[in-house]
């Protein structure tokens, strides 16, 4: 009922911008730079002009006055508890949008970035991308932060064949459940759990473990994965445990105080990591701490303190500083949003490169027009390979990079602002390894 | 019986009265406290030794017996956590017959505010010198302040104008300021440098104290520790219980409490200002729990908007569970479920070899056996044994 009306608005204006640009003619295009290039021909497109546009399902396209708007979203929790790294997708994605947004303005587009605010939860995505789908100027995706949001929101995206470019999904399911619009910019879980696993064994040189995660996809599936190779590998697993708990460990810490681990893995996200790791320094556990990227964040040593010092953990994506071709990136973020870039926002500055790269080969192919989401995403998918600014990506057949980087990194000893001692994180070691 | 609770005025009450009012209700907390500890004990050790044969890798009955002092100090600070909480509920239930489901969220302010207080000593500087005792008293007094004052300014707003109104009326409208606490708190933490997830900062309270060392083997000794955050809330938690039982068994106040509590007209053709005593019972109810937060903030050391939630909902069922409106009641309900959580918590993992994670499912059997003590005892574990409210 609320769509068709939609539906029926969007025809609505359609027509009325159509007939005003066949009778004003000279109205002011915003900046056309090629004048001479012909103007859209058939103000009312006839329907055989796409053959691969399911009937109905989108109305027709202004085609005149500056050849209409192209909206790329993002969606990511912009607010609660994994906000920090959620804000920094948009601001990466839309300061990427804000350099390389030119390719299509010239073009004689309108660009402009629609955020989401997903609140790391499922049911919350799955909402959004209803919205975002029954928005036909948005062509391209870029997110989410947590895989198990993107799961959920990933069969409406495919519904309408739009292409979500994720800078942050580690789980292998992102890819490998046949999504032919799923495509990342960053590792996987099964190969961070394993690099974790290998670190922990020879490096670090643990003898058992004991495993927590946080019980949604990306945690749990990080944390059976590093189960899965220590069992293989002959590193003893003393528990497997799942929490959902944000705040009262103890119940957790106990048994874990009782079977004396070497090593806790803790698979899940920054926010849960901290009052954990505190709480267990103050029950006079002695373990090291081990964990995957999404403990990537400054909040981790914020409110954590001297807990987690010296830890080790995996991630798919290094400090910023860690990336040369980053250096403008990580200014123009200092100067614009007056903080560092916190991590997986130059991954989103370069999921943004892809979205738009891809929406321009498209409408060079549609003769300039604006191309439809399918083509978008053909175009993704015929792009080759795209040079962006934290690596070298060209996806396989699943929408995985050939060939992705995993770091294991240590937090920073020194004291001081948690935001500013973060980004002097070592790189202990960098991996290149191609997906499975 | 009830009549019996409310002495005649000119009789002066004696040294040994009042000691008996205030720590009576007490000595039946603690007879609970013991028996739930010894009962959930000898279960769990029975368990363990008919398993015994299903593991071959560790000695069941022994890991059992080692983490045992350690579930049961978990047990009771979460226990006293549940107890502080529901104290606020079950005063309100037996004053207005009304549960302010808002509570949680008062709880989860007080938690705020110490760590507003936390971060304000800290970045002038005086927190690390500052010495324990002092700042657990101050910051405690503060949560209380900020909680107290907005759980009667609350009242003033949200409930007082429905009094008269149907009782689902004033439920929906704590709902709503549940929801809009929750929000407010989000928006000022964001906005004043906080963040969603605050870093509750203390001065160092030292490394935990080591009671004992258990041998499991000839080369490994487990550590039995106690907290000292954990032994601050413990002992916090006990001060203010007797506060509590004395204010309202064996003062002026107190008396007038239990007559709105009995029976609000009458109480107010007695010459009792009932609406004033409604404003104090929230004040009462919401300094508890403001106390609460700062020492559960105190213990775990971050907090966020919605950290009231599951423990208000816990504390709810406490005092569901140790019979609605009936203070003792609150206390030993929230006793036995915290007893009742640290014990799932820590062993179904064990005991079931790592096929059930012990901290997800503490919930599901926890409430589980609390759904079977109702089916029982439907008015509640003390609801029977004393019929007054409050």
């Amino acid at each position: 009922m609320k769509k068709q009306q939609l539906a029926f608005h969007i025809a609505l204006g359609a027509t009325l911008a159509a007939l005003l640009a066949a009778c004003a003619q000279p109205t002011p295009a915003p900046q056309q730079p090629e004048p001479t290039q012909p103007p859209a021909a058939e103000p009312t497109q006839p329907p055989a002009a796409e053959p691969t546009q399911p009937p109905a399902a989108e109305p027709t396209q202004p085609p005149a006055a500056g050849k209409g708007k192209i909206k790329i979203a993002t969606q990511s929790p912009l607010s609660g508890g994994q906000a920090a790294l959620g804000v920094g997708i948009r601001n990466g994605a839309e300061l990427g949008l804000a350099d390389m947004g030119k390719m299509l303005t010239d073009l004689g587009f309108e660009v402009e970035l629609a955020p989401f605010d997903d609140q790391a939860k499922p049911e919350v995505g799955a909402a959004n991308a209803k919205n975002i789908a029954s928005d036909p100027d948005i062509l391209c995706v870029v997110g989410h932060l947590n895989s198990g949001v993107a799961l959920a929101s990933l069969p409406t995206y495919r519904d309408v064949s739009l292409a979500m470019v994720s800078p942050a999904n580690t789980n292998p399911k992102i890819t490998e459940s046949g999504y032919p619009n799923a495509f990342r910019v960053v590792g996987r879980d099964d190969v961070q759990g394993a690099v974790g696993e290998e670190f922990a064994r020879t490096e670090m040189g643990v003898k058992s473990v004991y495993i927590i995660h946080d019980k949604t996809d990306y945690g749990q599936g990080v944390a059976e994965f590093f189960r899965q190779q220590a069992e293989k590998n002959g590193l003893q697993v003393l528990g497997f445990e799942g929490t959902e708990e944000k705040s009262n460990f103890e119940s957790i810490l106990t048994p874990i105080l009782a079977a004396n681990p070497d090593l806790i893995y803790f698979g899940g996200i920054y926010d849960q990591a901290a009052p954990l790791f505190r709480q267990a320094r103050d029950r006079g556990i002695t373990a090291k701490f081990l964990g995957p990227d999404g403990l990537d964040s400054p909040e981790l040593l914020k409110l954590a303190g001297d807990a987690v010092k010296g830890m080790y953990y995996t991630s798919v994506a290094a400090p910023v500083s860690q990336f040369p071709d980053a250096a403008k990136f990580a200014e123009d973020y200092k100067a614009k949003y007056n903080e560092d870039a916190p991590p997986f926002s130059a991954q989103a500055y370069d999921a943004m490169g892809i979205c738009i790269r891809a929406i321009k080969d498209a409408a060079e192919k549609n003769g300039g027009n604006k191309p439809t989401r399918e083509q978008v995403l053909q175009a993704i998918r015929e792009g080759g390979e795209y040079k962006g600014i934290t690596g070298t990506y060209k996806f396989n057949a699943k929408g995985d990079p050939e060939k992705a980087v995993y770091f294991v990194l240590q937090v920073s000893e020194e004291d001081g602002d948690p935001a500013v001692v973060w980004n002097k994180n070592a790189v202990v070691k960098k991996l290149e390894i191609p997906a499975p | 019986m009830a009549v019996a609770a409310i002495p005649t005025p000119i009789v002066r009450r004696t040294l040994r009265m009042t000691l008996a009012s205030v720590f009576g209700p007490l000595g039946q907390v603690f007879l609970f406290v013991v028996g739930s500890a010894v009962v959930l004990s000898v279960v769990t050790v029975l368990i363990a030794v008919l398993l015994r044969g299903t593991r071959t890798d560790v000695d069941l009955v022994q890991a059992t017996l080692v983490i045992l002092p350690q579930v049961l100090i978990d047990g009771l600070v979460r226990g006293f956590l549940f107890a502080t909480i529901a104290l606020g509920y079950t005063m309100v239930y037996g004053v207005l017959e009304f549960i302010n489901f808002a509570h949680g969220e008062i709880f989860m302010v007080g938690a705020f505010a110490g760590a507003a207080f936390g971060s304000v000593l800290a970045s002038s500087g005086v927190l690390s010198a500052l010495p324990v005792p002092l700042y657990v008293v101050v910051a405690v007094l503060v949560g209380m302040a900020v909680s107290g004052l907005l759980a009667v300014s609350i009242e003033r707003v949200a409930y007082r104008p429905l009094r008269g109104a149907p009782r689902l009326v004033p439920l929906i409208s704590a709902i709503g300021v549940s929801l809009l606490l929750q929000d407010a708190v989000r928006l000022i933490a964001n906005l004043s440098g906080l963040g969603f997830n605050a870093r509750f900062q203390t001065p160092n309270f030292g490394p935990p104290i080591r009671l004992a060392e258990i041998p499991v083997s000839p080369d490994r000794a487990i550590p039995l520790i106690l907290d000292v955050r954990a032994l601050t809330f413990i002992i916090a938690a006990i001060l203010m219980l007797i506060g509590l039982n004395y204010l309202v068994n064996a003062t002026k106040l107190g008396t007038a409490i239990r007559a709105v509590a009995q029976d609000r007209p009458t109480a107010s053709l007695m010459g009792i200002n009932v609406n004033q005593i409604i404003a104090l019972t929230f004040l009462i109810g919401g300094a508890l729990g403001g106390a609460a937060g700062v020492l559960f903030g105190i213990r775990v050391g971050t907090v966020n908007p919605y950290v009231g939630f599951l423990p208000g909902l816990k504390a709810f069922t406490a005092a569901v569970l140790g019979g609605i409106g009936n203070i003792p009641g609150a206390m030993v309900g929230g006793i036995v479920l915290g007893f009742l959580e640290a014990f799932v918590a820590s062993y179904l993992s064990l005991m079931t070899a790592g096929a059930f994670s012990g901290a997800s499912y503490a919930d599901i059997v926890a409430f589980g056996i609390l759904i079977l003590i109702l089916i029982f005892k439907p008015s509640g574990l003390l609801g029977e044994a004393v019929s007054q409210k409050v």
